[in-house]
């Protein structure tokens, strides 16, 4: 028989049960759409992180204390391990570095003119802090390694909090009164936007010196003296990233006399967190991908028992199409057809419900979908297999009846 | 005379079951058939006439004897190459009409077509063919109508269509009459005799003397033998036209 006729008899026996035939392509529509979301998701994800770091400033290290993670206990125990802020100085000096940088935060209220904001991010931060989050000067300009030294009262405010504070007006010039404290705003940021939850333009940045005297929020803190959690350190290219990170743990090591197999603070690239990230996108994605692997062979099944309704059903067509001169083949092949179509078409179903609901979930959630073309093959591809499969078992059946039994069959 | 032999069967038997629970539906039957000939095959139910039938018809094999089938041995043949040779060689006409429920008379008689592995033809030359041999038989005008639209005389006659479409050696109808009034029953017979006139091959199964009047030759059959061939008397036609061929 020829395809386009095997279609036409699927295609008609699908239609003459619509209800039922949309009732059995469910199974399929959901684990298609799932498949599809997966995929938008996880690489709507991978594209937010990769978004991110980029946005983090290229070629970032990120010197952190292994005795911070233990909590305030470990602090104590260690202080002695601790990084410092003469760490941090140090490591200017290495070839390959462009900046370094430790930050301190502070949260504090914001008066200015007739305007008060409370809980606003205040970053003690130092001379490269500019160089190396690849922040930008509008105005003003970034307080000198004089000012901070001297723990001048200054500030650069981040633009949204300028304009919050000052409208349009330009604040150079102007005073905030950050708590207690009078600041003298000297300078105000471009805009950066929000990254990873940091929202770089609502905060005011001040010398680190100032936050140490001034804002150091708790008596914790305080405790810490001149001891950094974090030091962000600006790597000038890429090539240098490997070496510059040996150089630091070696300097780093000197200086707190420990062996290079056993150090007490973790120096992270931007590619070691880019690959903990991917390697968590893959792992939700598989998890997902099981998921949408469930649904499909809950929709095969759900295909193959119809299959089995349907043979049933039919058995005396199919005693008739014999009785004229239909081969075991032919009857497969049309069995087949009919759970193929049904699959693929429960698959096309799947396909625009999967993409409808990547966009309505990125639009609606906070999550990120991207739809990526090439799931659409992946999507018939599952849809087609599990027809095929699933489909055999029944189709099979259909062909191996006895053609008297058949026709005898009421 | 050279009358080319349709069908011939030799000692052919069908026997269900095995050891001692087996049952011989066929005990050894020898026919033969001739082109042209009008046959019925008669017999209680339980004779094996539709066993008989349904080995005709290469719808199953027998246990043992031969069946040739105009000129080819098909007693052993594969369930593929019977399927092929149903296709090609074999009409049925049911009591119950058989046709596929919501399809067309037309699409109905084309479906053998379909199934022609040796078809090249076009849909369009198909669909030609299958409307001519709708009007034929006389529904013309019903070309496009599904079988529940039909009556049943209307039915069975779509049947007589696709069981032709093919040019088949041997028409065989089982009970064809058996679900029709009186009226529309004769009406089939009158149909089977034009058929028949145009030079086909034609065997009947019907446990009915009437109908079975109707043919050349009536073979009954009694627990799997043959129990008597009675010739009906109505054979001039035939005879007169086959010495006109040849």
């Amino acid at each position: 028989m020829k395809l386009s006729e095997t279609m036409r008899i699927a295609w008609e026996s699908i239609t003459k049960n619509k209800i039922r035939s949309l009732l059995t392509m469910l199974g399929i529509i959901i684990g298609v759409a799932a498949v599809i979301m997966v995929v938008s998701i996880s690489a709507g994800t991978e594209a937010t992180i990769s978004d991110q770091i980029t946005s983090l400033g290229s070629n970032l290290v990120f010197i952190t204390s292994n005795f911070g993670r233990g909590g305030p206990q470990s602090f104590r125990s260690g202080t002695n391990n601790s990084l410092t802020f003469d760490d941090a100085t140090a490591l200017t000096q290495l070839s390959g570095v462009n900046g370094v940088t430790v930050e301190q935060n502070a949260s504090e209220t914001i008066k200015a003119n007739s305007v008060t904001l409370t809980d606003v991010e205040v970053l003690g931060t130092t001379l490269d802090f500019p160089t190396v989050r690849d922040m930008k000067i509008a105005s003003g300009n970034f307080f000198t390694q004089d000012e901070i030294d001297h723990k001048e009262k200054v500030a650069v405010l981040g633009s949204s909090l300028a304009t919050q504070l000052f409208g349009t007006t330009d604040p150079v010039g102007q005073y905030v009164m950050v708590g207690t404290t009078r600041l003298a705003v000297i300078g105000v940021f471009e805009p950066r936007g929000s990254v990873g939850g940091t929202d770089f333009d609502g905060r005011l940045y001040t010398p680190i010196t100032v936050v140490f005297e001034k804002f150091t929020p708790s008596q914790f803190a305080r405790f810490l003296g001149n001891s950094v959690r974090l030091i962000y350190v600006k790597v000038d290219d890429q090539k240098n990233l490997d070496n510059t990170v040996t150089q630091i743990e070696s300097l780093l090591a000197k200086r707190h006399n420990e062996t290079l197999d056993n150090l007490s603070f973790s120096v992270t690239t931007q590619q070691d967190i880019i690959s903990t990230q991917e390697s968590t996108t893959a792992a939700f994605r598989s998890l997902l991908a099981w998921v949408a692997g469930v649904s499909l062979i809950v929709g095969g099944i759900g295909i193959m028992n119809i299959m089995l309704v349907s043979v049933t059903e039919r058995t005396r067509e199919i005693g008739i199409r014999q009785s004229v001169g239909a081969t075991a083949d032919d009857i497969r092949i049309q069995f087949l057809a009919e759970a193929l179509l049904i699959s693929i078409f429960g698959g096309l179903i799947g396909l625009i419900v999967g993409f409808v609901g990547s966009w309505l979930f990125g639009a609606i959630s906070s999550m990120r979908t991207v739809i990526v073309p090439s799931s659409i093959l992946l999507a018939f591809l599952s849809a087609a297999t599990v027809g095929i499969f699933f489909g055999y078992y029944p189709a099979n059946k259909a062909a191996q009846l006895d053609p008297i039994e058949a026709l005898r069959y009421e | 005379m050279n009358k080319h032999i349709i069908i011939e069967t030799i000692d052919l038997k069908k026997i269900y079951g095995m050891g001692d629970a087996s049952v011989a539906a066929l005990n050894g039957v020898s026919i033969q058939i001739e082109q042209g000939e009008f046959v019925a095959i008669m017999g209680p139910s339980g004779s094996g006439k539709s066993t008989l039938m349904h080995i005709l018809g290469c719808l199953s094999r027998p246990t043992d004897g031969k069946y040739i089938l105009d000129g080819d041995d098909v007693s052993n043949l594969e369930n593929k190459q019977l399927a092929m040779i149903r296709n090609k060689k074999i009409g049925f006409v049911f009591q119950a009409y058989n046709l596929l429920a919501r399809t067309t008379a037309l699409r109905n008689v084309m479906l053998p077509l379909m199934y022609d592995r040796a078809d090249h033809k076009t849909q369009e030359e198909n669909e030609e063919r299958a409307r001519a041999m709708l009007a034929r038989v006389g529904l013309e005008k019903r070309m496009d109508h599904e079988p529940q639209e039909l009556s049943g005389g209307q039915q069975q006659r779509v049947a007589v269509a696709r069981a032709l479409i093919n040019n088949p050696v041997l028409l065989i109808g089982d009970e064809p009459t058996g679900n029709l009034d009186s009226h529309s029953g004769e009406e089939i017979m009158g149909l089977f005799h034009e058929i028949h006139a145009q030079g086909a091959t034609i065997a009947i199964v019907t446990h009915d003397p009437k109908i079975a009047a109707h043919t050349q030759r009536t073979i009954s059959l009694q627990d799997g033998i043959i129990k008597e061939v009675i010739h009906n008397g109505h054979d001039k036609s035939v005879w007169a036209r086959e010495e006109a061929q040849s």
